[in-house]
């Protein structure tokens, strides 16, 4: 009988193979992609006038081209711009001139409920920095989440990410994300 | 009686691990694949701001990337422009640009298509709002600004 070549070894091979897979592992960071998703409004019709809107219910917000705040007309700073919104978008019961007006609805889920007529409208000079206008959408986009949060912690117990989608959109129909960018002008250089 | 004894003193034959090394290959080969780096090569440096109420972008395939910033190559000055794909563009540029992304997608896809604007954080926003203009009249409502998730420091 002849004698049997030796086996190669070839248990090592499973660890260089496993020393490849975990750096391509670590080190293909599948990087993913998030952002702030937003749809933007159809091109305005010139033939149709804007709707009238109360100036009471308006919550004009304007960013300069050296990123400070005006909102309705006073200076005001980024850290206070959320709490100023959900301020502004809570119905005050009884009417406040001083606030938006409101509507009382019945919506399905959630019962007879006051919904606020408030608008926030946005409107930033061609000098503002990106990354201000990003803080701002921030802080009003984090305001209509805490404000659901905020609702449908009362109504249901749970957090808005939590429930379900016909609850979802009760609370959406409630307090409806109502961010408007004015239409942008022509004033002076870049 | 010694019939079922076992013959000799023989030692119990090891589990092969030959075919370990094919396996973990397999996986190996698995990941170098699917991580597909579908990344243009970047003529602009962007830096995305930071924001805590983000989405997860959907559907890769479903988006075209505009890409706003100050060139790579510092021969090209600092001026902000604009990348579409793989090369500078103007705002000009942007309805052909979109057109073609469209083009490029199934007719079903077409009305998901949405439009990622990857802008550096310095960028003034003129250029922007030139951008979503010419978006909003060639009908390319969904977008989004790309920005990383910010954590909250407690």
């Amino acid at each position: 009988m002849a004698a049997k070549t030796p086996e190669l070894n070839a248990s090592s091979m499973a660890d260089i193979a496993f020393l490849l897979l975990i750096f391509f592992l670590v080190t293909t960071t599948m990087d993913v992609d998030t952002g702030i998703g937003r749809k933007l409004p159809p091109p305005p019709d010139p033939s149709v006038k804007p709707p009238d809107v109360k100036d009471r219910n308006v919550m004009n917000v304007l960013v300069n081209k050296s990123d400070r705040l005006l909102i309705n007309g006073r200076p005001g700073d980024l850290s206070t711009l959320k709490d100023d919104a959900i301020e502004f978008m809570t119905p005050h019961v009884p009417d406040d001139p001083n606030y938006p007006e409101f509507n009382e609805e019945t919506i399905d889920l959630l019962g007879t409920i006051y919904t606020s007529k408030g608008i926030i409208s946005l409107k930033n000079d061609r000098g503002t920095s990106y990354a201000m206008y990003i803080a701002v959408q921030d802080k009003l986009a984090l305001a209509f989440t805490e404000m659901k949060d905020v609702l449908s912690m009362k109504k249901f117990g749970k957090k808005y990410a939590d429930i379900d989608e016909d609850q979802k959109k009760a609370i959406n129909e409630a307090i409806p994300t109502r961010v408007s960018e004015a239409e942008p002008e022509d004033i002076g250089n870049k | 009686m010694s019939r079922f004894k076992k013959k000799g003193g023989k030692d119990t034959p090891g589990i092969s691990t030959a075919s370990l090394p094919d396996i973990i290959f397999m996986l190996l080969f698995f990941f170098m694949v699917t991580t597909v780096m579908r990344e243009t090569e970047l003529l602009v440096k962007v830096s995305s701001p930071s924001a805590k109420e983000v989405q997860k972008l959907e559907k890769k395939s479903l988006v075209s990337f505009i890409y706003v910033g100050e060139p790579v190559v510092s021969k090209l000055g600092t001026n902000t422009r604009i990348q579409l794909n793989d090369a500078f563009g103007t705002v000009d540029a942007i309805p052909e640009f979109i057109a073609k992304e469209r083009e490029a997608r199934d007719e079903a896809d077409r009305k998901f298509l949405t439009t990622s604007l990857k802008v550096d954080k310095s960028t003034k926003m003129g250029i922007v709002t030139d951008i979503k203009q010419k978006l909003r009249r060639v009908g390319a409502f969904k977008i989004n600004y790309s920005v990383t998730e910010e954590y909250d420091k407690k």
